[in-house]
């Protein structure tokens, strides 16, 4: 089958390759282009571990074709640390024991960034429903909820 | 021993030592690895509950271009009897079976065939060209069907065990198991109320995010490398080389990061197709489960039919108590009815009691174990009991726990007298807890329930190595499926007197640390805890030694304080104190580097109490439960990492809850699960849930140099009949079997109107 190249822009690095028109980013991703982070947990759209940003708009990689991508800006967990440290919203998973197994960490995280992009001090219900399209079956969400809580407090008055 | 002492860091809550790579995306679990030359392996699956295989033909997919191996039940050595130990249990041959039929397909996404190809996509083709020929057989669904005299044989071999005399014909009745005391006859006489229920509680799964994954590199010696997510490796290499029949020594096996287990990682699946399949295509040979594969053909915990009757004096005096428990097997033997039967009572002090419990063979997928195995469903059953004896009595719940619990000398119900245990503690806090007293809104209700665990030891190593700074590298062999590296390092920090960011924990593969049972039954911060602890006292002994050799004293004249050697009183007192710094510099000239080790089979790990109160509102238009709150109280002994031990709790509570709630197996009339993903298998999600509070009682195990009790298994148990009291108690209508969900209380309210 012949495969269709594609342009596009991976945590702010030009990027070209060549899929598939059936494979889903989520495939791309993780094995033409060896972006690990993003995590397959059901390949169906339900559970959210392979969250990332297309033009800073949340989506499941399981649900779009890698052609997709073509002239658009994916941010993947390994585009949200920056050059002076972990983003916040990563210290605070940290501190707060907000991972266990850590497999949903890098959807959680992806998508508590587009959370805080949009609304900068969200409430409790604001984040659980937020958060409702990213399953983590260790936690119980309580330290996950607070972790963002407390990211989006350092996000608007930084120590 | 472990009275209150203070400690330097155990009990705070530091940052793990794995943590950046799991926030950055850095860290490799089970689907991450990829080799140069890998292919990729896919299992055919049965579309049948149960059927006999007719024929297999494999010819079209060998001949596909671009496919490299392909294996079916004949490509498997036949495998012996014995038991795999670990959690989980059962046979090996029922093990090998499992992972790829022979003569029979006993449910609904068996293993039949599978094949390694150059790409998933190559590889789906090429199971579409195995022909495989069936004649289906009458699927056995439920446990009533299973136990009827004229059920349908899954397995024509399979005579109950256990019983005095060898059965005279097969059943789907695995085994059985009876325990017992006193004499519940004359107990039931001496009660003046006595409750009875019936309680019924579908198959539910661990559900953990990351589907099971592996690579197996075979070389042409036929030695074999594993990567894959596990929660004991060496367990795998050991099921693994009984499956194929190997030498241990062939076969390496190493842990990546694992994505959640709860016990469904415990036992092997793809492993031995995976490798296999690279002995035959002389490649590596990468295999993942779809979600769907997940759900269809591994864990699930058994669905129960569980019957309970206690009977109690006025003053709330439990005077008997019997129960009667059926536990789906799923196609091979293994239910956790033993731990269901050892658990209902467990928590109180009970002079006469019987259990009767069923190990049942269903055309549903192996059981796996699933945190706290067997428990959360028979101690629904006692819980949910107790809370109507309560109500009988006019008796608060609490108080009437507190009148029959098992205390410091009880004999358990599965046999040992306890040593402390903290049962009284957990239920004088949950009384004392604001959360308990504090107002319910209107039309809300409150419930309460007890949950235990017996926690176990098992064979753990761990070494120990000083780095030439005095910086400090501990070895373990459990895979850290939930902070349990950050557990280690405060232990070893503790003991040896470093700073915690000094110490960093890895998980060695099978070839370079000892041998280490799963990390499952609770029992890594106990065992595996204790020996990294063991392993340090011996580098501060060899430390001792080389400071006395330095100093040209003897050993008893050093003593090891805040990490540094320092002469005991008395001893020439010009000699400075040497830090592990200092003596691991000076190595090289004292004797070589310092290496620390242990093993041992720990004994003594500590049962675990929970109590759980549960705050709920239903719509009694629609049925759905909102949790208000909920409160997780539970005895960690002695918690090493104060947040992750919560961890466990809030999450335990959270499963707990999916499962009273949500969660369930349908199937229709053949055997097809219905709702094989997560979509239509509802695990709670963010905004199901509220915060979950969570009380530490701190009552030490004597058995653990600081009084760990394991923490992980013991929090599911408790939330189903918590959640099912606080039901009750808001709608006013006992619901006997789980889940609550929306069609089930409408339909229980309209009943009770009509």
């Amino acid at each position: 089958m012949s495969k269709v190249q594609v342009t596009t822009s991976i945590n702010g690095e030009e990027m070209e390759f060549l899929c598939e028109p059936q494979q889903t980013l989520l495939e791309v991703l993780r094995e033409t282009l060896s972006r690990t982070g993003t995590k397959e947990g059901c390949a169906t759209g339900d559970c959210g571990a392979c969250s990332v940003l297309v033009d800073d708009r949340l989506v499941c990689a399981c649900l779009m074709l890698g052609v997709e991508a073509e002239g658009h800006e994916i941010t993947t967990i390994e585009g949200i640390a920056t050059d002076d440290g972990l983003h916040p919203l990563q210290q605070k998973f940290l501190e707060h024991a907000a991972l266990q197994c850590g497999i949903c960490t890098p959807g959680l995280i992806v998508a508590a960034k587009s959370l805080l992009e949009k609304h900068p001090d969200p409430d409790e219900t604001t984040i659980r429903y937020w958060l409702a399209g990213n399953l983590c079956r260790c936690t119980g969400y309580d330290k996950i909820i607070r972790a963002v809580q407390d990211a989006a407090k350092e996000l608007a008055h930084p120590a | 021993m472990a009275e209150a002492v203070d400690y330097k860091v155990i009990g705070t809550s530091p940052i793990r030592p794995d943590g950046v790579d799991k926030v950055t995306g850095r860290a490799q679990y089970g689907a991450d690895l990829n080799l140069p030359n890998m292919i990729y392996g896919r299992v055919l699956r049965s579309p049948h509950a149960h059927a006999r295989i007719k024929r297999i033909d494999t010819s079209r997919a060998e001949a596909m271009k671009g496919v490299y191996s392909v294996v079916s039940g004949k490509d498997f050595p036949e495998a012996e009897h014995g038991e795999i130990g670990g959690e989980g249990g059962g046979d090996i041959s029922d093990l090998a079976k499992n992972i790829m039929a022979r003569d029979k397909v006993l449910y609904h996404g068996h293993p039949v065939a599978a094949v390694a190809a150059r790409s998933q996509r190559v590889a789906e083709e090429a199971l579409a060209a195995i022909e495989v020929e069936y004649e289906v057989l009458t699927p056995v669904l439920d446990l009533d069907t299973a136990m009827a005299s004229d059920a349908p044989l899954v397995d024509e071999n399979c005579y109950t065990k256990n019983l005095p005399e060898k059965p005279d014909k097969p059943s789907n009745i695995a085994a059985v198991m009876q325990l017992g005391r006193g004499d519940v006859d004359q107990g039931f006489e001496q009660a003046d109320v006595i409750v009875e229920g019936e309680y019924r509680i579908p198959a539910a799964h661990q559900g953990y995010i990351e589907p099971h994954a592996c690579i197996a590199n075979t070389n042409e010696s036929g030695q074999s490398t594993v990567w894959c997510c596990t929660q004991g490796h060496f367990e795998f290499r050991a099921m693994t080389a009984k499956v194929l029949n190997m030498n241990v020594a062939d076969l390496k096996f190493v842990a990546s990061e694992i994505g959640g287990g709860f016990g469904g990682k415990t036992v092997v699946y793809l492993e031995p197709v995976a490798v296999l399949l690279s002995r035959k295509a002389h490649r590596p040979v990468k295999m993942m489960m779809t979600r769907e594969e997940v759900f269809r053909a591994t864990g699930p915990a058994s669905g129960t039919h569980i019957k309970v009757k206690v009977g109690a004096r006025k003053d709330g005096t439990i005077t008997a108590a019997t129960a009667w428990m059926a536990y789906e097997a799923g196609a091979f033997a293994g239910a956790p009815m033993g731990p269901g039967a050892m658990s209902v009572f467990a928590p109180y002090d009970l002079e006469n009691f019987k259990v009767e419990a069923f190990d049942v063979l269903v055309n549903k997928p192996k059981v796996a174990a699933y945190r706290a195995p067997g428990a959360p469903q028979s101690m629904h059953a006692m819980e949910c009991a107790l809370d109507e004896l309560a109500r009988k009595l006019g008796m608060d719940p609490i108080d009437l726990r507190l009148k029959n619990a098992a205390d410091e000398g009880t004999q358990a119900p599965y046999g040992p007298k306890f040593p402390a245990i903290g049962l009284k503690a957990c239920l004088n806090a949950a009384k004392n807890h604001p959360n308990y007293t504090k107002p319910l809104p209107e039309g809300a209700g409150r419930g309460i329930a007890v949950g235990f665990w017996f926690n176990v030891g098992m064979q753990s190593s761990a070494e120990v190595h000083i780095n030439e700074n005095g910086t400090v590298t501990v070895v373990e062999g459990n895979p850290d499926i939930g902070g349990s590296r950050a557990s280690m390092c405060l232990m070893a920090a503790e003991t040896l007197g470093v700073p915690y960011e000094q110490v960093r924990a890895i998980i060695g593969d099978t070839e370079s640390t000892g041998f280490s049972n799963v990390t499952g039954g609770s029992r890594t911060t106990f065992a595996t805890g204790m020996a990294v602890v063991r392993a340090c006292e011996d580098i501060i002994a060899q430390c001792r030694a080389r400071a006395a050799a330095t100093w040209g004293v003897d050993e008893d004249q050093v003593l090891w304080e805040d990490g540094q050697a320092t002469p005991a009183p008395g001893v020439n007192a010009d000699v400075k104190p040497l830090s592990l710094a200092d003596i691991a510099a000076n190595a090289a000239k004292t004797g070589g580097p310092l290496l620390g080790r242990a093993s041992l089979n720990a004994q003594g790990a500590g049962a675990s109490f929970s109590v759980n109160i549960a705050d709920v509102q239903v719509d009694r238009e629609t049925g759905k439960v909102d949790v208000l709150g909920f409160t997780a109280i539970q005895d960690a002994g002695r918690a090493i990492h104060k947040a992750y031990v919560e961890g466990q709790m809030q999450g335990g509570a959270a499963q707990g809850l999916g499962w009273a709630l949500n969660e369930e197996y349908i199937y229709d009339a053949n055997g097809v699960m219905q709702n094989a993903g997560f979509l239509d298998y509802r695990i709670p999600v963010a905004s199901d849930l509220p915060m979950i509070d969570c009380e530490i009682v701190e009552v030490p195990n004597p058995s653990h140099p600081y009084g760990v009790r394991g923490v992980g298994e013991t929090p599911i148990v408790a939330p189903l009949a918590a959640t099912a009291n606080a039901v009750r108690d808001a709608v006013g209508i006992r619901i006997h079997d789980l889940p609550l969900s929306p069609p089930r209380i409408v339909a229980a309210i309209d009943a009770a109107g009509s």
